[in-house]
């Protein structure tokens, strides 16, 4: 069957599931819009947490970066992992012992104040709508590159689904649909890899083959791309370091900070039953995010390998640009694979050295989205990753859409602006709240703020400089008071975001950079990506110093603590 | 009876404390140390095609993260069970 076809097809099949499960898992309370009614079994929670965490970025730029990055990719695989350790210890058993719906209630609870919770959804709503934004994109460029339609009719395509399953069906619609989407996205990109694998080393599990010996041969897999990539004058893979030691390690760490701190990503662990089962949940959680993180780097250096090969199959032997096979053809024309013939021999070289290399672009995001072809993978395969993408770029959409949503209707609404309104009507105010988020999120996605580059900067820094320290402190601290929590988030806050605009400009109009974006003027050399640790470090310090000098918080907030330090007494999360 | 419940939520809350600083230990050495600070002293040693110090990077210490947080969950629960805790 014609690809086109079979892509329409599979991609059809998945959003009727999408749609249909939609119809089925409407939401009727409060409970259920906001917490999908709190008896959520952990597994699945697990499952619809990886979804819910793994994006398009995951899913298509990911083993794109490590190919060129090496050994310096690891940063994203332990970033985006380690986090859950720390949700999973840390924070995610005590917030679901408190039982409320969103993050920012507890804070302004456990820190008695309502500026604190305003303060609070401010760094939710900025963290979330950034990234939301760049999922838009995903769901955009998506539908453009499987579908071939336009970049604007893919995204009002998505935003309809989206709406149909997260306005009728809250957190409990999203929840089911999150399961179904990790069960797409999980085949989709393990299916591939397994193949590949199997290609190049006779070992189906990708794991395992890329530290096996190629097939036919008794060299390693990563000894022969070494060989390769130094042969043409790149650095050597499993070695290549992006900037400093230092950088990789409190990169490492901001990003496992910012991932503890997201608020989609807490909010999951809320619809869980009990205390015990959000711990486990998490469990679940990583275990389903792992089996994607362990197999992107396969993919990565496997694809990266593929790629050399095909270009140079053997040293000083070049591929005539004539006989170039047909996923070379099919990429050319969407512009993310560039060949210019520099010496004219009619033959393609690919080097590190720009003078001679030919390739002179070469998309990272290639590696996953070309991957099937290059290995000859049967059409249906092709369709399915085409569905895999949607399914990462919608569940993560829906979930950061949901926390922005409650945020502005239980926290802002409810919470402060009106409490008196009656459970129908905030029902119906999160509902308008989610049109809303989508609207928000549609606009950003057909006109890309400049910043949009940035986003993932600005998201991680904000979780781990503001949020992720409120809520740490406000568990494992009886002494920090509503003065230092506030005073904490703020001093966070504005150092993170000072140092982002400092070297990228404000809001990331370059030309705003007030002390340029040059290596020399980085703070101990720390990118603007990483800084967020050193927020959270500022954020700790001077929540710290301000609590000492002002009173210590009230007898029955000190309670409230010791209170969430224990499992007993948990009921389902609740409004009152 | 409030004293006892009182010392029994303390004592149940440095049980928790002291296992988690000894996972939170476990989770540093397997990503920031075998993955970063000593990669390449850990590169020296392979297992398979693998140089050890990249295994940890980008394969170990996933698995190490995902071991930590169900013996974590185990052994809370059997905290809970034992302070009479749980929920």
């Amino acid at each position: 069957m014609e690809l086109q076809t079979l892509t329409f097809i599979v991609v059809g099949i998945t959003f009727a599931i999408y749609i249909g499960i939609a119809f089925w898992a409407r939401a009727s309370t409060t409970s259920e819009f906001y917490v999908a009614g709190g008896g959520i079994h952990p597994i699945a929670n697990g499952m619809a947490t990886a979804a819910d965490w793994m994006s398009a970025a995951s899913f298509i730029s990911m083993a794109g970066l490590i190919a060129f990055f090496g050994y310096g990719g690891s940063v994203f695989l332990m970033g985006w992992t380690g986090g859950y350790v720390l949700l999973a210890m840390l924070l995610a058993p005590y917030l679901r012992k408190y039982g409320k719906f969103t993050v920012p209630e507890f804070i302004g609870d456990r820190y008695y104040s309502k500026l604190a919770r305003i303060v609070a959804v401010i760094c939710l709503i900025v963290a979330s709508v950034t990234y939301v934004i760049g999922q838009m994109k995903g769901i955009g460029v998506a539908f453009s590159r499987f579908l071939e339609v336009s970049y604007e009719m893919g995204l009002v395509i998505g935003m309809g689904i989206v709406f149909i399953y997260a306005v009728v069906g809250g957190m409990k619609g999203i929840t089911y649909t999150q399961i179904a989407q990790y069960v797409v996205l999980i085949f989709a990109y393990t299916i591939p890899a397994v193949f590949i694998s199997l290609n190049l080393t006779g070992n189906p599990i990708p794991q395992l083959g890329l530290g096996s010996m190629l097939v036919g041969t008794d060299t390693y897999l990563l000894d022969r791309l070494d060989q390769v990539v130094t042969e043409l004058g790149f650095s050597e893979y499993t070695t290549l370091t992006r900037l400093s030691p230092l950088n990789t390690f409190v990169y490492t760490l901001s990003l496992m900070i910012g991932t503890a701190g997201l608020p989609h990503v807490i909010i999951r662990f809320f619809t869980v039953k009990k205390v015990s089962d959000a711990r486990v949940s998490a469990g679940w959680a990583l275990i389903f995010i792992t089996i994607l993180y362990t197999t992107a780097p396969a993919v990565a250096a496997m694809a990266r390998l593929n790629l050399h090969n095909t270009i140079q199959p053997a040293s000083g032997e070049n591929l005539v640009y004539d006989e170039r096979p047909d996923w070379f053809r099919n990429w050319e024309k969407t512009g993310l694979l560039k060949f210019e013939d520099k010496n004219g021999d009619g033959m393609v070289s690919y080097t590190a050295d720009k003078a001679t290399n030919e390739m002179v672009k070469v998309d990272r995001d290639i590696m996953v989205l070309a991957n099937p072809e290059i290995a000859n993978l049967p059409n249906w395969v092709i369709a399915l990753v085409a569905a895999g993408g949607l399914a990462a770029a919608l569940s993560t959409a829906a979930g950061l859409l949901l926390a922005i949503a409650s945020s502005i209707s239980h926290d802002l609404l409810k919470g402060v602006f009106k409490p008196e309104i009656t459970e129908k009507q905030e029902l119906l105010a999160s509902r308008v709240a989610m049109a809303g988020a989508i609207g928000v999120a549609g606009y950003f996605g057909f006109n890309p703020p400049d910043f949009a580059a940035g986003t993932v900067a600005l998201a991680f820094g904000l979780a781990a400089s503001s949020i992720f320290p409120a809520l740490m402190m406000g568990i494992f601290s009886k002494r920090i008071n509503k003065e230092g929590a506030i005073a904490g988030m703020i001093a966070g806050l504005t150092i993170t975001l000072l140092y982002v605009f400092q070297h990228k400009g404000i809001m990331f109009v370059a030309s705003t950079s007030y002390l340029g974006d040059m290596k020399p003027n980085w703070f101990l050399g720390i990118e603007p990506n990483a800084f967020g640790a050193i927020g959270a470090l500022v954020n700790f310090s001077v929540a710290f110093v301000v609590s000492k000098f002002t009173p210590e918080p009230p007898e029955h907030i000190q309670h409230m603590v010791e209170d969430i330090r224990v499992p007993a007494g948990a009921s389902l999360a609740h409004s009152h | 009876m409030a004293e006892i419940d009182q010392e029994k939520r303390k004592a149940y809350w440095r049980e928790n404390i002291r296992l988690m600083v000894v996972l939170l230990s476990v989770w540093f050495v397997i990503s920031y140390l075998c993955g970063i600070v000593f990669v390449e002293e850990l590169n020296t040693i392979r297992i398979g095609g693998y140089k050890l110090g990249f295994w940890f990077a980008q394969q170990g210490s996933m698995y190490g993260f995902v071991a930590i947080i169900f013996i974590y969950a185990r052994r809370m629960a059997a905290l809970d069970r034992k302070y009479d805790l749980h929920d």
